[in-house]
């Protein structure tokens, strides 16, 4: 599924764009200008990956501080453990589009049991 | 190098031991810990794992399918090092002789003179202590948290969530003063109020009451809280008494450069048990936080596999989370440098600033209450080098 993000000319280098969908989805357009797709939530915890500190081809988590690759997913170390879901980004007539992975994502235990009606 | 003997075997000597793989240190690696257990996070003992939403083996700090080639000598504790000698010397009459020595033996928590051996009293540091707590906690009752600080609010929460009855005692006339100044002690401390939770300030605890179970704590003032439950949360010392004697310098831990190196050689110290040098500050400081205790191992293998060759680089600055009441806490940087402090974002009242700390108008700590997002580009500017 291709999904509309936003405008590139709104979305400054260094700076990232949630998408509210479920689950959310960042696009990041990195310090040199490259851009990425991945699920917004850290592994972890509850966590929005776009509020987190963008360097290179890694953001990390606002909380715990485990660092993603934008380019793969991979965790680099804990309290995170597993790898985020990457997407591909298209940029047509100025526009980003996300076209969603077919995975499965890996959302921390909180929300897949919140997802399953269990206990938040 | 060709044996290297990391001490202790949680965050801190496990996170040396994976960045002497991760920079190429292909010898012998020995791993020393006194609990049973593989290396566990100790974060959630207060919160998910007290409050039973997270499983033990939820805990754990490694890989699944991680092997970092170590030999790990765990449920053993370090009793000595000879540094002449080259070796440690473990509390079952073993020695393991290295060329190079991590020290990670973090801290351990403090207790009240005179409540040992008396049931229903607990401090929370390891595992163990979580889950007798957490079955504890189970049965329900009137809770007494004695100590103000992160573990103790962090407990009052999840206890509370878990619906006892909670009063938490705190000898200084604002809880978190110390680390995060009087005005924001007292925002980040409103929270047990806004829960209904006691919060009775500026009393010490003169002693417990109880026959073989605890009934009460008894304060200075004459006054006593009736108690079936106690939690201890009056800090932690670092675990270097095993080191007495070694030559190594110590004070309020082991004391080393900004790069974990100590006073002996072929010796660096990482995590809680570390009074590191911090050159933002101009002295030293030991710091017992998760993200130390996790990055900065990274430095102290440099300087042990560089015998010393390196310079340190100017880490981080301190940074640390809590969790209570739903609320995320975060902070970054010291307090106690600061002249003013005022609220960028949020407000007191709503329990969502955004606090920055300032020393003659320049940025030196920040504290955020659920404001993950400018909590990040702050912390990002306090770390810029200047
Ligand atoms: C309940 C709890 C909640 C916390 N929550 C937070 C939080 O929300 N945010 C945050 O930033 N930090 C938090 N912390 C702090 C964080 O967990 C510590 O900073 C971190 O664990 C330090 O790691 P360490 O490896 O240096 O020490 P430790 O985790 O203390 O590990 C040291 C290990 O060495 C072992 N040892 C000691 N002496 C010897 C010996 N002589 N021989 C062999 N082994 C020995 C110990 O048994 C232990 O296993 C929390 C701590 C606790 C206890
Ligand atoms: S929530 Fe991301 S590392 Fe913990």
């Amino acid at each position: 599924m291709m999904i509309p993000a936003c405008r590139l000319a709104d979305l400054p280098r260094g700076e990232a764009h949630r998408l509210d969908i479920d689950p959310p989805v960042s696009v990041f357009h990195t310090d040199d200008g490259e851009l990425f797709a991945i699920d917004d939530t850290c592994t972890h915890q509850d966590a929005s990956l776009a509020d987190g500190w963008l360097e290179g081809c890694e953001v990390e988590c606002p909380l715990h501080a485990s660092k993603f690759d934008l380019r793969t997913g991979a965790v680099d170390a804990p309290p995170a453990k597993l790898p985020v879901r990457t997407h591909e980004v298209v940029v047509e007539d100025g526009m980003i589009y996300v076209q969603l992975s077919l995975a499965a994502p890996n959302l921390p235990p909180c929300i897949s049991a919140r997802l399953a009606g269990g206990p938040a | 190098m060709r044996t290297v003997a990391v001490v202790g075997a949680s965050l801190a000597g496990l996170s040396a031991a994976r960045s002497l793989r991760k920079q190429g240190y292909d010898g012998r690696l020995v791993v020393v810990g006194d609990e049973p257990h593989r290396p566990y996070d100790r974060p959630p003992l207060s919160k998910e794992f007290l409050a039973g939403s997270l499983a033990e083996a939820e805990l754990a700090l490694e890989g699944d399918d991680e092997d970092l080639a170590a030999e790990w000598l765990l449920g053993t504790r370090a009793v000595a090092l000879d540094h002449r000698g080259r070796k440690v010397r473990l509390a079952d009459g073993r020695e393991v002789r290295a060329d190079g020595f991590v020290l990670a033996t973090g801290a351990a928590a403090r207790t009240l003179p005179g409540s040992e051996g008396l049931a229903g009293v607990h401090t929370l540091r390891t595992l163990d202590d979580a889950r007798a707590l957490r079955d504890e906690l189970a049965r329900g009752g009137r809770l007494v948290v004695i100590g103000g600080g992160f573990i103790g609010a962090e407990v009052a929460s999840t206890a509370y969530a878990l619906g006892l009855e909670v009063t938490v005692v705190e000898a200084a006339p604002t809880p978190l003063a110390g680390p995060l100044g009087e005005a924001m002690g007292a925002v980040v401390s409103g929270l047990h109020a806004d829960h209904g939770v006691r919060l009775v300030c500026g009393v010490g605890v003169k002693g417990l009451s109880g026959e073989s179970r605890v009934d009460a704590v008894l304060l200075e003032d004459g006054r006593s809280l009736p108690a079936d439950i106690v939690v201890v949360g009056v800090g932690a010392r670092p675990n270097v008494e095993w080191l007495e004697g070694s030559g190594i310098a110590l004070d309020n831990g082991v004391k080393c450069g900004a790069d974990g190196r100590t006073s002996l050689a072929g010796v660096v110290a990482v995590g809680d048990c570390a009074n590191w040098y911090d050159p933002r500050a101009g002295h030293h400081r030991r710091v017992e936080h998760w993200t130390g205790a996790r990055e900065r191992p990274d430095a102290a293998i440099a300087t042990l596999l560089a015998q010393g060759a390196v310079e340190p680089g100017v880490p981080r600055p301190p940074y640390f989370w809590s969790d209570q009441y739903g609320v995320k806490i975060q902070f970054a940087g010291h307090a106690a440098a600061a002249d003013s402090v005022t609220v960028e974002a949020g407000s007191a009242d709503g329990r969502d600033v955004l606090a920055v700390y300032r020393r003659a108008g320049d940025p030196v700590a920040v504290l955020g209450m659920n404001q993950p997002r400018l909590f990040t580009r702050w912390r990002k500017q306090l770390g810029a080098p200047r």
